[in-house]
């Protein structure tokens, strides 16, 4: 009973909301409109330093600056478009989890169709091809073994 | 000749098989700059306390090939590359340093003990100018031109391949 009250409280710590957020009380907005743009924003930005974490999930140092940083714009009155624009032009597109679509990542975002797609042709072309190959009929040599086959079941008992 | 249709999935696979291969081999933890190509961006750091050392502006940074190399004396990978910024010092490069997030007390310290290649040291307390030059760790070594735009970025401790592969023909370039 004890440990079952202790395996549910500890799922219960798992799944509660925000517990792996990095963002300390300290550097929140009083604004929760404000807040919550920040926070939004901050979940798009990667984090330079950690790579594969958002500069909301991460406690590196430079991913607070960061996160200081949107808050200082966005309390100056900046579009999310111009905190994005300002952080791309000095840490280029990396900087975004999601790459924005444009010639060079099309092959990103759409190779992966692409080859499901040709894939799928090639398998219903050769599907089509071979429905519609017409039955070879039989040689002659083909169709006296047959005979002889059939011949040969026909009359199974007569020795 | 349909036998040959039969190879284009087989080519596919190994042409994104030797792509994904190639990235593979690429070093992630060294971005690209978004500023190669670009005017270097305004600022205006004030000297580090304590020491004797003009401070650092974008001014300072035209009219010549310089260096710009953003350190601190915290940074283990800066102890490394120092003595060949110390070599390139000496050999006229100039270079110009940006101390990231660094204690007044400690720089003059490690610059006494290590040697000093810097003309002017700029205090970057907040880390703020090093984000708008787009670092994301130190050390980080810049190349200016003399139009004062941003031509090379080192990622990381300078290697002397990086120097003799990469810098010293670039500077003879943009000094040429």
């Amino acid at each position: 009973m004890k440990h079952l009250v202790l395996s549910l409280l500890l799922l219960a710590a798992l799944l509660a909301p925000g517990v792996r957020a990095a963002t300390s009380p300290d550097e929140m907005l009083a604004d929760p409109a404000l807040e919550q743009r920040a926070r939004a924003l901050s979940k798009q930005l990667r984090c330079l330093v950690c790579q594969n974490q958002s500069i909301d999930d991460s406690n590196a140092d430079l991913a607070d600056d960061l996160r200081r940083l949107v808050r200082e714009r966005l309390v100056a009155g900046d579009s999310d478009r111009q905190i994005i624009d300002f952080l791309t032009e000095r840490y280029g597109d990396f900087v975004l989890l999601k790459p924005p679509v444009e010639p060079a990542t099309w092959g990103l975002w759409f190779g992966p169709g692409a080859l499901l797609l040709l894939g799928a042709g090639g398998i219903a072309l050769h599907l089509r091809r071979r429905r519609r190959a017409e039955p070879v009929p039989l040689s002659a040599a083909e169709q006296a073994r047959l005979e002889a086959l059939l011949g040969a079941s026909e009359a199974p008992d007569r020795s | 000749m349909r036998r040959l249709l039969y190879l284009i999935p087989v080519l596919v696979f190994a042409g994104v098989g030797i792509g994904l291969a190639l990235g593979l081999t690429r070093d992630p933890s060294i971005l690209p700059s978004a500023l190669i190509g670009k005017a270097v961006p305004e600022f205006d750091l004030p000297p580090v306390e304590g020491l004797d050392r003009p401070g650092l502006s974008s001014a300072d940074l035209k009219g010549q090939v310089v260096l710009v190399n953003v350190f601190a004396s915290w940074c283990i990978p800066c102890r490394a590359e120092h003595p060949l910024l110390m070599r390139l010092a000496e050999s006229g490069v100039p270079i110009y340093g940006i101390n990231y997030k660094d204690k007044p007390g400690q720089i003059g310290a490690w610059l006494g003990e290590l040697g000093d290649p810097f003309r002017r040291i700029g205090a970057d307390q907040s880390g703020r100018i090093a984000i708008d030059w787009g670092v994301y760790g130190v050390p980080e070594t810049f190349v200016i031109d003399a139009k004062g735009r941003i031509r090379q970025k080192f990622v990381g401790p300078l290697m002397p391949q990086d120097i003799d592969q990469t810098l010293l023909p670039m500077l003879a370039k943009l000094n040429g």
